[in-house]
């Protein structure tokens, strides 16, 4: 092998197999992104760390090189408590929401017809 | 930056006659309606075996393009000719480097681990695109790979960035809107070649020259008479098919190559009629033995791969903590 890159031809090539052991990826942290001070914290994606101190700095390489950011969150993926997609349907808790909703309380109308009947009525 | 999601001729050997064969009907139909009504598919839900293994295959083969795509243009960053370039390149590099983290925990999602990822590039198992089996032997080459291979990659993967599969999505907008000054670094880098010396016009030339077969074999082989295609389309793993893709990339870039006088080495490449581009046979028995390891570069690349697996070991074990748990990323 004689390659244009002298860095290249320095390198002493491994003959044997060269394989990965599974663990030395580590494990996965989820990133969470502060764009600026008084915004939420947004999940942008993951990092693979051996631990948090690693994963912040990871985070920081990963996630917080271009766009603004004032502070970060990592937490380990598998301390996340979540539900299941299938279960999706425990949020349809009912048809109509109105009553949760601040346009499902109305009262002009009560409080004009109330002022007619007072005119009327003197 | 990324080749298509390639199918090899023994991925389609491999390829069952039914590959729908014992997929539980019911939990199959929703999961075509939930597709064919736009909504995206999630790490937990219930996928036929099929998505799953064509989607690892694919976000896998997208994640090796990156790490291996970073190694010619790497090359560079030592020898860029002023320091704005050396910058730009050393930023974009990181890119894509970041890039391939973000494909790997994408795939990782559907249940492939990263060390067997890896492992399947180091052992030759897995593709890459091609076009990085290709050296950078002069500074145009560079200029060429920033503005025509990251032109490419971004027309295929703006597509797929709206297919079905939520954690390749989100992972191939981040990447789109990064590769956005890739394109524009690569645009301004080769202007400045082109409306220079002769000598630099010559040298991007000669670039665009050696570039332009690789860059024809990109988006692969026709595959719109595939059978292997039509399911995957119906699934929204694969958007447009390779010829389409390639198209729109010829629609878009040769007018920006012509306009500076400068041309590929091909009399046939022209818009016909119908506003479909025709280009010379580009003699795809070169690009099945590239991609099957008889290219310029494959031994090269998988070597500086293997060395620097081998000389980072130490580090990556020094620190591994003995509590860590193996848990797929969440999204």
């Amino acid at each position: 092998m004689k390659s244009f890159d002298p860095r290249v031809n320095r390198i002493k090539p491994i003959e044997e197999k060269t394989e990965m052991n599974i663990g030395e990826a580590w494990e996965p942290y989820e990133v969470f992104h502060q764009k600026k001070r008084g915004d939420h914290h947004i999940h942008v994606g993951s990092v693979h760390a051996p631990n948090a101190a690693q994963a912040l700095l990871f985070a920081k390489e990963q996630y917080g090189r271009r766009q603004n950011c004032v502070n970060m969150w990592v937490v380990r993926t598998a301390d996340v408590t979540q539900f299941q997609y299938d279960d999706a349907d425990i949020f349809e808790t009912a048809i109509d929401k109105e009553y949760r909703e601040a346009y499902g309380f109305k009262v002009r109308d009560k409080i004009n017809a109330y002022k007619k009947q007072q005119t009327e009525s003197k | 930056m990324y080749g298509n999601g390639y199918i090899s001729p023994e991925e389609t050997a491999k390829q069952k006659p039914d590959p729908l064969a014992g997929e539980d009907l019911q939990q199959l139909a929703l999961f075509e309606e939930r597709i064919a009504r736009g909504e995206k598919i999630e790490p937990q839900d219930w996928m036929p075996k099929e998505y799953r293994r064509q989607l690892i295959r694919m976000i896998e083969q997208h994640a090796h393009s990156e790490v291996i795509g970073a190694l010619p243009e790497g090359t560079w960053i030592t020898r860029a000719p002023s320091m704005k370039r050396k910058l730009a390149l050393i930023a974009k590099v990181q890119d894509e480097i970041g890039h391939a983290h973000l494909l790997y925990n994408a795939a990782e999602t559907l249940g492939k681990s990263r060390e067997a990822m890896i492992n399947d590039l180091l052992s030759g198992k897995s593709k890459y695109s091609n076009v990085f089996n290709y050296p950078a032997t002069t500074w145009a080459d560079v200029t060429v790979i920033g503005f025509l291979i990251d032109g490419a990659a971004i027309v295929n993967q703006v597509i797929n960035a709206k297919g079905s599969y939520g954690p390749y999505c989100r992972a191939l907008e981040r990447i789109c809107y990064e590769e956005s000054f890739h394109l524009k670094q690569g645009h301004d880098a080769l202007v400045h070649l082109a409306v220079g010396t002769k000598e630099q016009r010559a040298m991007l030339q000669d670039a665009l020259n050696r570039w332009y077969r690789p860059i024809i074999h990109f988006f692969g082989p026709s595959d719109k008479a595939s059978v292997h295609g039509t399911l995957l389309m119906k699934w929204k793993v694969k958007m447009a098919s390779n010829d389409d893709m390639r198209n729109q990339f010829l629609d878009q870039y040769v007018p920006k190559i012509r306009e500076l006088g400068l041309d590929f080495p091909d009399p046939k490449l022209n818009k016909n009629a119908e506003g479909v581009w025709e280009f010379s046979d580009p003699n795809w028995d070169e690009f099945f033995a590239t991609i099957n390891g008889n290219g310029p570069c494959n031994a090269e690349r998988l070597a500086v791969r293997r060395w620097a697996e081998e000389h980072g070991r130490w580090v990556r074990k020094a620190l591994i903590n003995p509590s860590q748990k193996q848990v797929l990323p969440l999204s």
